[in-house]
């Protein structure tokens, strides 16, 4: 990985880090604790199927969705880099971490778009 | 111009002392830092989770509330709790750091950081807020 792309992948990173850093807590918290635990009663399937499905809500999903994982690539990538001392796999770890991604990515707009 | 005969310069190997993998165990800040970045972890599972989501609103009611049932499986729940442990630790570490990477200045003087920071939580609050309102109420 040349030094110039550095500034790309960063980008990605922050933007990621900070959409995530606002949005995730509560969505998490609501969809997948609150709910099943029964603290609160979720939205109808047909609201529910409204909002998602509406274009705009489709677009902003995607974006974090896509930038969750692109945030997950950079930081995975010097974990493992740092963390494990993996110095001499630069190259192939940067390709798995930002391929999967682009793959991620990918399939979320098959999904959504 | 090239002249295959030129000489090398005399590149000594640098020493630098072989680290143990597990380096960072040892003091309570390397683990911090170690827990910090493997929240990514927990922020691709969510991303995940939205795409499971959005498919099964797509399959119809019938896998939504399969989805649901799935979710509250205790192996589900306790999975869960730790992701939620792990991304509001990202989002702790986030907002305590952005002032650092983000000097804002107006004229001469520079927002201090505290208020940056304390700009990033009200947002995350709001924000909070307004998505468990939507939910909620929805």
């Amino acid at each position: 990985m040349k030094k110039s792309n550095d500034a790309f992948w960063w980008t990605l990173f922050g933007g990621g880090g900070a959409l995530t850093a606002m949005f995730v807590p509560a969505l998490l918290f609501l969809f997948t604790i609150a709910t099943p635990l029964g603290w609160v009663e979720g939205p109808s399937y047909a609201n529910i199927a409204w909002l998602l499905m509406h274009p705009l809500t489709r677009i902003v999903a995607f974006g974090l969705i896509s930038l969750s994982f692109f945030h997950w690539a950079h930081r995975f990538r010097f974990t493992l880099y740092d963390g494990l001392q993996l110095k001499h796999l630069f190259e192939l770890i940067a390709v798995i971490c930002y391929g999967g991604a682009i793959a991620g990515s990918l399939v979320a707009a098959y999904v959504l778009l | 111009m090239e002249s295959k005969t030129g000489y090398t310069l005399h590149h000594p190997k640098w020493h630098r002392d072989a680290k143990p993998i597990f380096w960072w165990v040892k003091r309570w800040v390397y683990i911090g830092f170690i827990f910090r970045e493997l929240t990514s972890v927990a922020v691709a599972y969510s991303a995940i989770l939205m795409i499971i989501l959005y498919r099964s609103v797509q399959s119809g009611p019938e896998a939504y509330a399969q989805m649901l049932e799935c979710l509250s499986h205790p192996v589900m729940l306790v999975i869960n709790v730790l992701a939620l442990g792990a991304v509001l630790y990202h989002s702790i570490t986030w907002f305590n750091l952005s002032p650092k990477a983000m000097v804002v200045r107006l004229g001469d003087w520079r927002v201090p950081d505290l208020m940056i920071a304390g700009g990033n939580y009200a947002g995350w609050f709001l924000i909070s807020a307004v998505i468990a309102a939507a939910y909620i109420l929805g």
